[in-house]
């Protein structure tokens, strides 16, 4: 037993070393740049120990998690990357902060691949950017003033809907949290709570969000890009990329790496050699 | 060629037509009495009334034809002719329903009524005269009834088939003095006599302009020439219109008359002996007859889609001042698809519990509950599936739930509708209701916004101060020329929380409905991004900036 114990301790060790050395990696892309020549030699040992450390994290994760596996639901593939797991989970909750286009490029996908969502307690959603965005209308119930009553209206909106979006009007006991989360995980429903909540799945945030197209008194806005950073309870560690949100023709999708130093909308795609480089670190 | 003709001639059958002269004009005071003004004196029938039908006046009351006023004139010469003219839409819907009670009654007197139009109706009138002892009698038998109904001024015509009973009906004069003398409201024309009696009748009366006009070019005046030419050469000229008008015109219609058939009972109505004070004991009363309804429509092979729901109360003792014998509730239920008997049920419950909460007690006892179907569709369109209709059904059933929490009202599905505002963009629709658009996305639309569209829209938008360089209130002159460039503004009320503005766009002018004084709207939009990199979609209305929508 307490060879075992011993064992997980080292992978923790291991972990935390392996992520401290990717992060230093990707906040200087001048080290990045320079890394295939001076650690050529060393990239295949460092990957293949890469995915051993990967495997053995997720090892520990399904000791610790306090749930079964879940199944994914479809989700746009540029959040789906930063998400635990690789995508939202059924009967998991997802928090964000203050941010409804976000919210729309999470429902977008579950949306398209035509599961019904529900809004409870957003009277501001924008319908028409929704639709713009993917979100079938004919398949998206809004219930904008739910009341006292909507801990009861949530429940039951998630009993039918695959996802739904809730903003809590204040914070509900946590005997009514849990009762809540167990259904979700019964019915198999996905909740995105705009604002905080204290058994998030992942949280989700937007910074440096830049707009193009709109200038001093002339243009108007055309496209964003924004960091999406995503934060969980389990690893401590926050993923964070650069996304178009919406791109130029009304899409979401990541910026290649390249084009978040450049000048925008026709960033190049020069260096996507290395992006892949990163992310097999 | 002449044979169908031919074997026309001995299928016409004596027919009496009822016309009642200004039916649209009568049926509107029935509907709502007009305003008779300060004097107060005059009677409502006095009262000049035009009823207009798309700019054009459809029909007046003889008040206003005294003035001048004319069916067919525009609006504004009828104003011009009656200073005190009222103006009213015509509604033929009403105009209809109207009538179906006068077509009633004419029921209870006599058998086999067909409903021409609203205005005109036509009996057989071999029946009744025999029964009143000779077709006069019957007529004024059936003027006595309308005049008790209130229904004043009506005609009857009879002839040989309908056509030539409706001229005989409109040949009658009423004197001016003593208009129910009788002698002239009926008008017969004895049986072989239609043609005599139609010749000299202009041939303007055939209602189909285009032959009219070519027939009168040909020297055609009236129905006694268009008789008079053969019947068969008409045939191959005018071809079969023609020469059923050529029958009309030599007082052979032989069109029968084909009773109105009145509307089956769909209806149910459960009376509760004593009325009933407690939600549940009213809603389980209703499910035994909630399952009839159901059961006899799929008799019928019909569902329903949409019902109406009527619910009689008797107001307890705790009111006594109260008068009105008894409280009402009625309204109309749409179902996605078609109402099952558990599905009107709840719509009975729903509308007992209004929007409070469940079992909560009743103001009074309910004493009667009515269903009665609004629309109703063949069953074979809403057959469920082989493999059932689907997770379509559980949804339903859920979002049925919610709305039994929060009113009907409290679920909303959103549909994209034409404008150039945001708000104006966004309709809301009950779950369970059909949208109703009043305007339509797919027009152009020039001056909405360009994409991508704000995330955030508020319900109401909230005022915004935006600054100059200097800290100087920005505005808008009559021009459009900004009176500084946009530099701070704060998204609060109260002008705290100032941002700088890293970037802007506008202004973009909207002046909508100008000719709508109430719906007019003179505006400047801007874009605005703040050192947060939020992008605000903020409009000036007047000095008055404020903040529609958010991208964030």
């Amino acid at each position: 037993m307490s060879v075992a114990i011993d064992t997980i301790e080292h992978m923790f060790e291991y972990g935390k070393m392996a992520s401290a050395s990717a992060t230093l990696q990707t906040v200087s892309p001048s080290t990045v740049a320079r890394a295939p020549q001076l650690l050529g030699s060393q990239v295949q040992g460092s990957q293949a120990r890469g995915s051993e450390v990967q495997a053995l994290q997720d090892r520990i994760r399904s000791m610790q998690a306090t749930k079964l596996e879940h199944r994914l639901i479809p989700t746009h593939p540029a959040i789906a990357e930063l998400l635990p797991g690789g995508g939202l989970k059924q009967g998991a909750t997802y928090s964000v902060d203050n941010s409804a286009t976000l919210i729309m490029a999470m429902l977008a996908g579950p949306s398209r691949a035509g599961s019904w969502c529900g809004v409870v307690g957003v009277p501001e959603f924008g319908i028409e950017a929704a639709s713009t965005f993917g979100i079938d209308l004919e398949r998206l119930v809004l219930v904008p003033n739910p009341g006292d009553q909507w801990l009861a209206v949530t429940a039951a909106i998630a009993d039918v809907m695959g996802v739904v979006v809730t903003r809590p009007p204040k914070r509900a006991s946590d005997g009514n949290l849990a009762r809540l989360a167990a259904r979700l995980r019964q019915r198999g429903s996905t909740l995105i709570v705009l604002g905080s909540w204290p058994q998030s799945e992942a949280m989700l945030s937007l910074s440096e969000s830049r707009w193009s197209g709109i200038g001093e008194g002339h243009g108007h806005l055309s496209a964003r890009q924004v960091t999406v950073t995503v934060s969980t309870r389990l690893d401590g560690r926050p993923r964070s990329a650069r996304m178009w949100l919406p791109d130029p023709a009304m899409e979401f999708a990541a910026v290649a790496s390249a084009a978040i130093e450049g000048s925008g909308i026709d960033g190049s795609t020069i260096e996507s050699s290395e992006t892949e480089y990163l992310r097999a670190v | 060629m002449s044979a169908p003709i031919l074997a026309q001639h001995n299928t016409v059958q004596r027919s009496m037509v009822l016309w009642i002269p200004d039916w649209p004009i009568i049926a509107a005071i029935r509907i709502a009495p007009p305003n008779s003004g300060a004097s107060g004196v005059s009677a409502a029938s006095d009262v000049p009334l035009a009823l207009i039908d798309r700019g054009l006046v459809f029909a007046c009351s003889a008040a206003a034809r005294i003035e001048g006023v004319q069916r067919g004139i525009r609006v504004r010469e009828a104003q011009a002719r009656c200073s005190d003219l009222v103006v009213r839409p015509y509604d033929q819907q009403a105009d209809q329903r109207m009538f179906e009670t006068v077509v009633t009654a004419i029921e209870e007197l006599m058998p086999g009524v067909q409903l021409v139009r609203p205005g005109i109706a036509a009996i057989r009138s071999r029946g009744p005269a025999r029964y009143y002892g000779g077709e006069k009698p019957a007529g004024l038998a059936l003027t006595t009834m309308l005049d008790e109904l209130g229904i004043a001024g009506s005609r009857i015509g009879i002839a040989d088939g309908p056509f030539t009973a409706e001229q005989a009906a409109r040949t009658t004069t009423i004197g001016t003095t003593g208009g129910a003398t009788g002698g002239t409201r009926v008008r017969v024309v004895p049986e072989g006599e239609s043609a005599a009696f139609l010749g000299p009748l202009p041939i303007g009366l055939l209602e189909q302009p285009d032959l009219v006009t070519l027939l009168r070019r040909l020297g055609i005046r009236t129905l006694a020439d268009f008789a008079a030419l053969p019947p068969g050469d008409v045939l191959g000229r005018f071809g079969a219109d023609g020469a059923h008008l050529h029958a009309l015109a030599g007082g052979l219609d032989s069109r029968p008359i084909v009773p109105h058939v009145p509307p089956e009972e769909l209806d149910v109505t459960i009376r509760f002996e004593p009325p009933l004070d407690r939600v549940d004991q009213v809603t389980f009363s209703v499910r035994a007859s909630a399952d009839d309804f159901i059961q006899n429509l799929v008799a019928k092979k019909l569902v329903c889609t949409s019902l109406r729901v009527e619910i009689g109360t008797e107001l307890s003792d705790t009111r006594p001042g109260d008068t009105e014998p008894g409280n009402y509730s009625e309204r109309s239920w749409l179902h996605p698809r078609s109402f099952t008997a558990s599905d009107v049920v709840d719509r009975v419950r729903w509308q007992l519990q209004g929007s409070a909460e469940v079992d909560t007690g009743l103001r009074s006892g309910v004493s009667s509950v009515r269903i009665v179907p609004e629309a109703v569709d063949a069953i074979g369109n809403h057959e469920v599936g082989l493999f059932g209709a689907g997770p379509e059904e559980r949804i339903h059933h859920g979002l049925s739930r919610v709305q039994s929490m929060l009113g009907h009202e409290g679920v909303l599905t959103a549909v994209v509708s034409g404008g150039r505002t945001l708000a104006d963009r966004q309709t809301t629709v009950p779950w369970g209701d059909r949208p109703l658009l009043p305007r339509k996305a797919s027009e152009p639309w020039p001056g909405q916004l360009p994409k991508p569209l704000p995330s955030t829209v508020f319900p109401t938008p909230h005022p915004v101060h935006v600054f100059g360089p200097d800290g100087e209130a920005v505005e808008v002159s009559d021009r459009g020329i900004l009176s500084a460039v946009l530099a701070r503004f704060s998204p609060a009320a109260s002008g705290r929380d100032v941002r700088e503005i890293t970037a802007w766009a506008g202004p973009w002018p909207v002046a909508e409905r100008w000719w709508d004084a109430d719906a007019a709207r003179r505006a400047q939009r801007f874009q605005v991004v703040d050192d947060r990199g939020i992008a605000w979609l903020l409009v000036l209305q007047g000095v008055t900036w404020s903040a529609e929508a958010r991208y964030d």
